[in-house]
């Protein structure tokens, strides 16, 4: 196991240097924003654009910028500690702005995670044992139609129908409320409607997939040999079915805490959170390079992470698996 | 004499699919004994599991018809509440199944999968439920079976396997066990072993056994009684020793002859049986088999054979529209290894073709 996870965590290195390099490819060497000319203001003199340049660094060559990037980024050469470099819009640096939006993207995550469990798994076995019912029907038909609704689109369908502002009934508190709530009671308030809205296509999704995996597992021959046991109806469904078919839910899960904690954009943007997800977009909007692979990488470490948290568990869920 | 303990009549399993009505158990009667075993043969889709699975309520498609009697010592089972069935269950009828390994649980130990079917029925602490499993492992034969009741079911054998089925489908004592192709699943050399330990089993707990196979090897040795199926229906029944020494449908004779027997020449070839089981959504006209059958005449494909006893043979039934004088000179010569053609030819008087 020990082996299996040293392992793992070099693997985890390499997929995050990897990560680095196809993110600095994107936003570095491909054409896009001269971060140069966005950070020198309104209508720069070409001299003042130079400047930026040299001081940026952005006039060296590009292998040599990304050394000089990935020197920073490691804990034990440069002897600054992992250092995410400093953005080009406001002179801060990347890593301490990253950490203090974290608590609203992992409150926002939290809360959504839980919540669409809540609905999706329960809805999910429902449909699973009274498959071809109405109500399987009517929960399978409504899961599609969130599945199908971006969440760009749900946000503001659900801004205009409940915030305080702009709602057609005004109960729920509006974009923006989550940065202006002073008390814990105001940002869970705030964050009523993103939850909702983040945990809505999950859920859909989580149910679905549920569904599909416990009608699949209810036709397997232990579930027969449970009933030819006299097990109750009940047993069997939770104890037998149920338990073997939320175990691919597992990875599931762990995946998407994984990519929500690098930041919900859609969701943070819509409601305008100020976590990681908006700083990001507010980066690629200015073309702050630093932000942008700050913000990547720090997604992608909480992704790989997951899946080697999901398989280490794993070994415990399902005794079949061994390392 | 006592009424049997499985007494199952006229029972038809049919289901309602798209493409019709699939006529998977087509009006089966036999009747098991206390301590008797019967066996089913039939090959695949000749609703031998179907009926079994219906006498323990576990046709559970919404699409099934089924109708007429199983009565189990006295008591109306397709009428039963599912309450009374899931009683019955695991207590009273139990029931293995053909692949060990899928059959358990993957994610409980074994221990724990035969303790939780002895809690299903007995008011037992959990220790002793524990306790009552060990001692079914060690009683199919599995060694140190306390350390072995606190292993997953891969970590099994697949004979191993199926000793921890049949522990579990005998820890609460059933009156009659139900073993569905008990040894397809396994290696030749684990599969003698299996069925002696069923025997060994049901002499000791006096069982009765209803064994389905393909296998007419499978049953040859342990069932008192040989019941054989063919498309949802019950061809021939008989002793044991009647269906191997004097079997009367042509069915069987080539369940018979495609069985490899030592004590036949060597060069000896097999007979396999021709042709396919039919559909079961549409049935060949009159008898089902004939399509297949090598002395078929005209008049088979228009009349159904009913299961009639077997003049001068107590037990003895088949459902066979050729006559009795007939089948038993067919049967003398296929058993000397005359192929059914030249038999066919050497017996019967052929048909004059109806212009």
């Amino acid at each position: 196991m020990a082996a299996y996870i040293a392992r793992r965590l070099l693997w985890v290195g390499f997929l995050l240097f990897v990560i680095s390099v196809i993110t600095f490819v994107i936003f570095s060497v491909l054409p896009s924003g001269d971060p140069a000319v966005a950070r020198a203001g309104r209508s720069p003199s070409p001299e003042l654009v130079e400047v930026i340049r040299t001081q940026l660094g952005l006039d060296k060559s590009k292998p040599e910028q990304f050394i000089h990037y990935l020197g920073d980024l490691l804990p034990f050469v440069g002897g600054n500690g992992i250092y995410f470099g400093f953005s080009y819009q406001n002179n801060t640096d990347v890593l301490p702005e990253i950490l203090e939006r974290l608590p609203a993207t992992v409150f926002l995550a939290t809360g959504a995670v839980v919540l669409w469990l809540a609905i999706g798994i329960p809805v999910g076995m429902l449909s699973a044992v009274k498959t071809g019912t109405w109500m399987d029907r009517l929960a399978m038909g409504i899961a599609l139609l969130f599945i199908s609704a971006p969440v760009y689109f749900l946000g503001l369908v659900a801004l205009i129908l409940f915030s305080e502002d702009v709602g057609r009934f005004p109960i729920l508190p509006g974009n923006s409320a989550y940065g202006e709530a002073t008390s814990f009671a105001g940002k869970v308030e705030a964050l009523i409607m993103p939850w909702c809205v983040l945990a809505a296509a999950f859920a859909a999704i989580y149910a679905r997939f549920l569904r599909g995996n416990l009608i699949d597992t209810l036709q397997e021959d232990y579930i027969r040999t449970a009933r030819a046991k006299g097990l109750s109806e009940r047993r069997v469904i939770f104890r037998h079915g149920v338990r073997a078919a939320i175990t691919p839910i597992v990875t599931l899960l762990g995946l998407d805490i994984g990519i929500l904690l690098g930041g919900a954009i859609l969701t943070e943007t819509v409601f305008n959170i100020p976590g990681i997800g908006r700083y990001a977009y507010n980066a690629i909007n200015l073309s702050d390079l630093p932000v942008i692979q700050g913000t990547v990488l720090f997604g992608a470490f909480f992704i790989v992470m997951m899946s080697l948290i999901v398989d280490i568990l794993y070994a415990f869920i399902d005794p079949r698996v061994r390392y | 004499m006592a009424a049997p303990l499985l007494e199952v009549e006229n029972l038809q399993v049919h289901f309602e699919t798209e493409d019709g009505l699939v006529k998977a158990v087509d009006g089966i009667s036999y009747t098991v004994d206390r301590g008797q075993t019967l066996g089913i043969v039939g090959e695949s889709g000749s609703g031998k599991s179907v009926s079994s699975l219906t006498v323990m309520g576990l046709t559970r498609a919404r699409n099934a018809r089924i109708s007429g009697t199983v009565r189990f010592d006295g008591k109306d089972l397709l009428g039963a509440s599912e309450e009374d069935m899931r009683q019955v269950r695991g207590n009273d009828i139990a029931m293995i199944f053909q692949d060990p390994l899928s059959s358990l649980h993957p994610f409980y130990k074994v221990g724990a999968q035969i303790a939780e079917g002895v809690r299903a029925h007995k008011d037992v602490s959990k220790a002793q439920a524990w306790d009552r499993a060990v001692e079914m492992l060690s009683l199919v034969g599995i060694p140190e079976p306390r350390k072995r009741a606190d292993a997953y079911p891969h970590e099994f054998s697949g004979g191993m396997r199926q000793r921890a089925m049949i522990a579990m489908a005998l820890a609460n004592d059933p009156k009659l066990l139900i073993a569905d192709e008990p040894t397809t699943a396994l290696d030749v050399t684990v599969q003698a072993q299996i069925l002696e330990l069923i025997e060994r089993l049901q002499s000791e707990f006096d069982t009765a056994v209803v064994v389905i196979t393909h296998d007419l090897g499978v049953v040859a040795e342990m069932a008192d009684e040989i019941a054989v199926m063919y498309a949802g229906r019950i061809v021939e029944k008989a002793p044991t020793d009647t269906i191997f020494a004097a079997p009367e449908h042509p069915y069987t004779w080539g369940l018979l002859s495609s069985i490899p027997r030592l004590d036949a020449p060597r060069d000896e070839e097999l007979v396999p049986i021709q042709g396919r089981p039919p559909s079961l959504i549409n049935l060949p006209g009159g008898c089902s088999f004939h399509p297949r059958c090598p002395y078929v005449r005209e008049a088979h494909k228009k009349v159904d054979p009913k299961l009639e006893p077997v003049p001068g043979a107590p037990g003895h039934q088949v459902a066979c529209l050729l006559e009795a004088n007939v089948r038993r000179k067919l049967w003398s010569e296929l058993r000397t290894g005359v192929k059914p053609d030249a038999a066919r030819s050497d017996v019967m008087e052929e048909e004059v073709p109806s212009s």
